[in-house]
């Protein structure tokens, strides 16, 4: 077949051509997708919840509270097992990350302690900071542990800045944005409406 | 040329990282496990099947002077495709490679192949081409991924190989991608002289 000539009309309906298809073929996959890829989130986002948390048979209420004007606000996910506050998930963030933005689901028992976290976004330095997924939870190395503890009985700081919780190797400054997660997370827990002695809702007690 | 050597030609002999040298920026972003090279290799095979399939379909269709944004056009598409693809069906992969993925479009292979040798062969010697080429880089960039994360992280596709404590870390960070990428082209080299 000849190849066409590249006058103005060819042109034109060559490229109108191509970008038509292309978006109509575009408009479809993400129609098919779109479920898909929203249940996978949601997935994701329970699975994170069910890992920082005791265990629990539904979670209701959730909101979400902004710390600083402007800026991501932290969302809350209030966890009940047989109508009694088991404990809060909590999605927290910090911007102060070797690599910036990191983003953490953190769970915060009935008695006030962390009970568990899991990192769900960062992009820090492989093989050094993103060792924080497991080491703030080493059972055998309690130092190092955030969880079963909170900021009003420890101080919620690296050892070098005079606090209670030791930095992972090499990582200070990892180190010192995940507890300003942690610290971010608790500080409005406690400044919101549900204790775990008078959970509003549900009302069966 | 027959089809066995237009397929193979993409491994050794014209390996798109090793010899070619196209598509730097994914190949030392992506390569820190063996999993996520693999991972993109198979994303960037299909985009490069599809894309040297519709590419020699339309060949003729395409006048000469709107030829690159027409290409840039189709191969955009099949980019996007597999991001929600990949982003519904395996979203732990798709965070990993993360950004990676719609840079896929700016790949010099995908258009390379486009240009160099879909538009000016036959819809069946174009699909072997982007198959060939595509596993190429695959393989290319599972071998990189996977040297690096046995020196780097001491596993391999995330099964222990020997413990942390004596890993080189410097592997899986940038600096290693570039001194296991030379080795590897070094051993190559050598391979296809032989």
């Amino acid at each position: 077949m000849a190849k066409r000539e590249s006058t103005f009309k060819n042109m034109v309906v060559a490229l109108f051509m191509v970008t038509l298809i292309a978006a109509a073929s575009l408009g479809l996959v993400y129609d098919m997708t779109k479920e898909a890829i929203e249940t996978a989130k949601t997935e994701a986002k329970n699975k994170a919840i069910r890992n920082v948390l005791p265990e629990y048979d539904e979670v209701m209420g959730e909101y979400r509270i902004a710390t600083t004007p402007g800026d991501d606000s932290l969302e809350f996910y209030p966890a009940y097992k047989n109508g009694n506050l088991v404990g809060v998930a909590i999605k927290t963030y910090t911007k102060k990350g070797f690599s910036g933005y990191i983003s953490i689901m953190t769970g915060i028992d009935a008695e006030g302690n962390f009970s568990g976290y899991e990192v769900l976004e960062h992009a820090e330095t492989p093989g050094l900071g993103s060792k924080m997924d497991i080491w703030f939870s080493d059972a055998e190395k309690p130092n190092q542990m955030v969880i079963g503890k909170n900021p009003e009985t420890a101080r919620f700081d690296v050892s070098k800045d005079g606090g209670e919780i030791d930095a992972i190797t090499a990582s200070t400054i990892t180190s010192r944005a995940f507890l300003d997660a942690l610290k971010k997370a608790y500080e409005s827990y406690r400044e919101t409406e549900i204790k775990p002695d008078e959970s509003a809702r549900p009302a069966s007690k | 040329m027959n089809q066995w050597k237009i397929f193979s030609k993409g491994f050794i002999k014209e390996n798109p990282v090793f010899i070619l040298l196209l598509g730097m920026c994914p190949t030392l972003g992506v390569t820190s496990s063996a999993i996520n090279g693999l991972g993109m290799g198979l994303a960037t095979t299909f985009v490069l099947v599809m894309s040297n399939l519709v590419v020699s379909l339309v060949k003729s269709q395409i006048p000469d002077k709107v030829r690159i944004p027409s290409f840039i056009v189709i191969i955009a598409t099949f980019v996007t495709i597999v991001q929600l693809v990949m982003q519904a069906y395996v979203p732990t992969l798709y965070k990993s490679l993360g950004l990676f993925i719609p840079l896929i479009v700016v790949n010099c292979i995908v258009l390379g192949r486009a240009e160099a040798f879909a538009s000016k062969n036959t819809v069946g010697s174009s699909l072997i081409d982007g198959l060939g080429m595509g596993l190429g880089f695959s393989f290319a960039l599972t071998l990189l991924g996977a040297v690096r994360e046995i020196l780097g992280s001491g596993k391999i596709f995330d099964i222990v190989i020997y413990s942390e404590d004596y890993v080189t870390l410097l592997f899986v960070l940038p600096p290693g991608a570039f001194i296991v990428l030379g080795y590897l082209i070094y051993v190559i080299n050598k391979i296809k002289k032989a």
